[in-house]
């Protein structure tokens, strides 16, 4: 028996590695020089800290390349160049959570603002405000209701026509020419710009119930119009990912088609309608032209959909930044659209949270 | 409840394609009928015209009858719902339903039309068949949690108790132990000796031991080549399939020199 073999020092194995306090080394090296050529042509932090990533990514791979060779020096190419996209991407978002958690808390945390509407602020009431220094009033509480309720009736409008016609395709279909058809006109109804769909259910209730016809209702068939392919899409994409076998064994037990759907192979699947739709949900709550052409604007609280112009929270802030309440004085009304911006984002935060809590409530059981 | 079946001049097709041709056999009462045959030849097709569960394929249709003690099961106005209630069906892989708990499982039949059923009668049937099925004294601890936290074998026999627990007729087995390991497999294999003295089996089975060890009869079936449909080559005694075939392709086959 020879003896136990001692580890080596340096391992053979490890040859042509860069030792790892490389990338440190580059990276201070990289914020250096940057901060010299910088200076050289007028600094400014932005441009420091991206001439600084680019040089790192450039010192890197070339340490690498000379070093460890080829394979190594495209494996950190593809990394620098994937991790640069993600921040790439996330910049415009970071910015914008940031911009508006600056402006929007001052006027979010204001008393009233989310219990009152804009039902007597007027000019002089924030001219009022800003001479005196005393809190601005008015409030958002109708927007929030008009978006909440407007966006309820919309959902109540495409959940049914979105969900039957998805069971149409996937289960009764059979790939026919009709349903080709409707496949493809969902797919053109995802691209139509929503302006169009608020033109579009103005112009039907104006045929309809007379010119001029702006309720809450209104905005919500528009705003169903943008929902309900969207909500077509993610059942049928849900409904085709329950296994055939379980239709099967329903079916071989006898059980007829519509049971199958509606006990086996809709709860299968819920979890994924329920998140679908959510989101869809939060997809058109934002949204501003449609409510602009069918919801008219209401500076006081309406909760019937069906009567009178109702407000919403995009344009309530549309109208606050562009049509200031005190032309003299916007700062009031500068605040509270930046505080409805506020809230309307963390609106649509809570609907997605609340997409993933029903995702998990709704999905089957597991354990032992 | 045990019922025969006549199965005369038989043809399926899936659209113009012939998959099965004229075939005709009895499947006795009370008796396991074993179906072998190479992949593609049409077993597991002719199996499911059996419950009319081809249907479920779009294109799929029959020619021919197939009688149920008597009754025609493609006359004019019978409903494949009907059908399917009187002779269940086990499938190769395992399909418990995901969203429900082991007993609803089993109670699936029941549950998923609808029917009223007192508790105790529910707590019986759940009982009953689970134990028929061989499975009572593994799972009567937790009843209430998934059916999918079950291994493949018991999945399985679970598959079994949910067909047996909606008292069928006949039950049709497709494959079902092509998915499980040997001692799964021999669960299964002793209740279908069992679940004979009750029910009328049919099994399609690639195992050509597992056909000898549990069927009374075996019928072997076969195809000319791609394209062409399969046919019933031989149906007899499953002694004499494997011992004394009437066929040169059957004892091919049985003693593996096929091809």
């Amino acid at each position: 028996m020879a003896a136990l073999m001692t580890e080596r020092k340096r391992s053979a194995l490890t040859r042509g590695r860069l030792p790892r306090y490389t990338p440190y080394v580059v990276a201070g090296s990289a914020i250096v020089v940057a901060a010299a050529l910088m200076s050289l042509i007028g600094f400014n932090v932005f441009g420091w800290a991206v001439l600084s990533a680019v040089l790192f990514a450039a010192g890197n791979v070339a340490c690498s390349a000379l070093v460890e060779g080829r394979r190594k020096a495209m494996d950190k190419l593809a990394t620098s160049v994937v991790a640069g996209a993600f921040l790439v991407a996330l910049l415009p978002l970071v910015s914008v959570i940031w911009t508006v958690l600056v402006n929007g808390i001052p006027g979010l945390l204001a008393p009233g603002f989310l219990g009152t509407s804009m039902k007597g602020v007027t000019g002089t009431v924030d001219n009022a405000s800003v001479t005196n220094h005393t809190p601005v009033l008015g409030g958002v509480y109708h927007a929030m209701l008009g978006s909440v309720l407007i966006t309820l009736w919309a959902t109540l409008i495409s959940v049914p026509v979105g969900l039957l016609t998805s069971i149409y395709l996937v289960e009764y279909s059979a790939d026919n020419k009709f349903s080709k058809v409707i496949t493809f006109l969902v797919d053109v109804m995802t691209g139509i710009p929503s302006i169009v769909a608020g033109l579009f259910a103005a112009a039907f209730f104006g045929l309809v119930m007379g010119p001029g016809t702006k309720t809450g209702f209104v905005a919500a068939v528009a705003l169903s119009v943008l929902m309900i392919p969207v909500v077509v899409r993610s059942s049928e994409e849900m409904l085709k990912i329950v296994p055939n076998e379980l239709r099967e064994a329903a079916y071989a037990l006898g059980v007829r088609k519509w049971r199958t759907i509606l006990k086996v192979v809709i709860p299968t699947a819920i979890s994924g309608i329920a998140s679908g739709v959510t989101l869809a949900i939060a997809r058109v709550i934002g949204e501003t032209a449609p409510l602009l052409v069918t919801a008219g604007f209401a500076t006081q609280i309406n909760s019937n959909v069906f009567a009178g112009w109702m407000a919403s929270l995009p344009t309530f802030i549309y109208t606050q930044i562009m049509t200031p309440t005190s032309p003299s004085n916007p700062d009031p009304s500068a605040q509270r659209a930046w505080a409805a911006a506020l809230l309307l984002i963390l609106l649509v935060m809570l609907l997605n949270l609340g997409a993933r809590l029903v995702a998990s409530l709704f999905a089957p059981k597991t354990g032992r | 409840m045990s019922k025969r079946i006549d199965v005369s001049d038989l043809n399926v097709y899936y659209g113009d394609f012939l998959a099965v041709e004229d075939v005709s056999m009895t499947l006795d009462a009370k008796s396991v009928t074993a179906f072998i045959g190479p992949s593609g030849c049409g077993k597991s097709t002719f199996l499911r015209t059996l419950n009319r569960m081809h249907e479920v394929i779009p294109g799929a249709r029959v020619e021919g009858k197939v009688l149920l003690d008597g009754d025609n099961l493609y006359a004019d106005g019978v409903d494949p719902v009907t059908v399917r209630s009187q002779i269940g069906m086990v499938f190769q892989r395992p399909n418990p339903f995901p969203t429900m708990s082991i007993r609803d499982n089993v109670l699936a039949g029941v549950k998923l039309n609808s029917r009223r059923m007192a508790k105790s009668d529910a707590d019986e049937l759940v009982e009953t068949s689970l134990r028929s099925a061989n499975l009572w004294n593994e799972v009567k601890d937790r009843l209430g949690k998934p059916g999918s936290g079950l291994s493949g074998g018991q999945q399985q026999r679970l598959c079994i108790a949910r067909a047996i627990a909606v008292s069928p007729d006949v039950i049709l087995m497709d494959e079902p132990c092509s998915a499980l390991d040997p001692i799964s497999t021999l669960a299964i294999e002793d209740l279908i000796n069992e679940l004979k003295d009750e029910y009328t089996v049919v099994i399609v089975t690639h195992n050509m031991q597992q056909a000898a060890r549990v069927s009374d009869r075996t019928a072997f079936f076969n195809i000319a080549g791609t394209g062409k449909p399969g046919r019933l080559i031989e149906f007899a005694e499953t002694a004499t399939i494997f011992n004394n075939p009437g066929q040169k392709s059957t004892e091919d086959y049985v003693s593996g020199r096929f091809g």
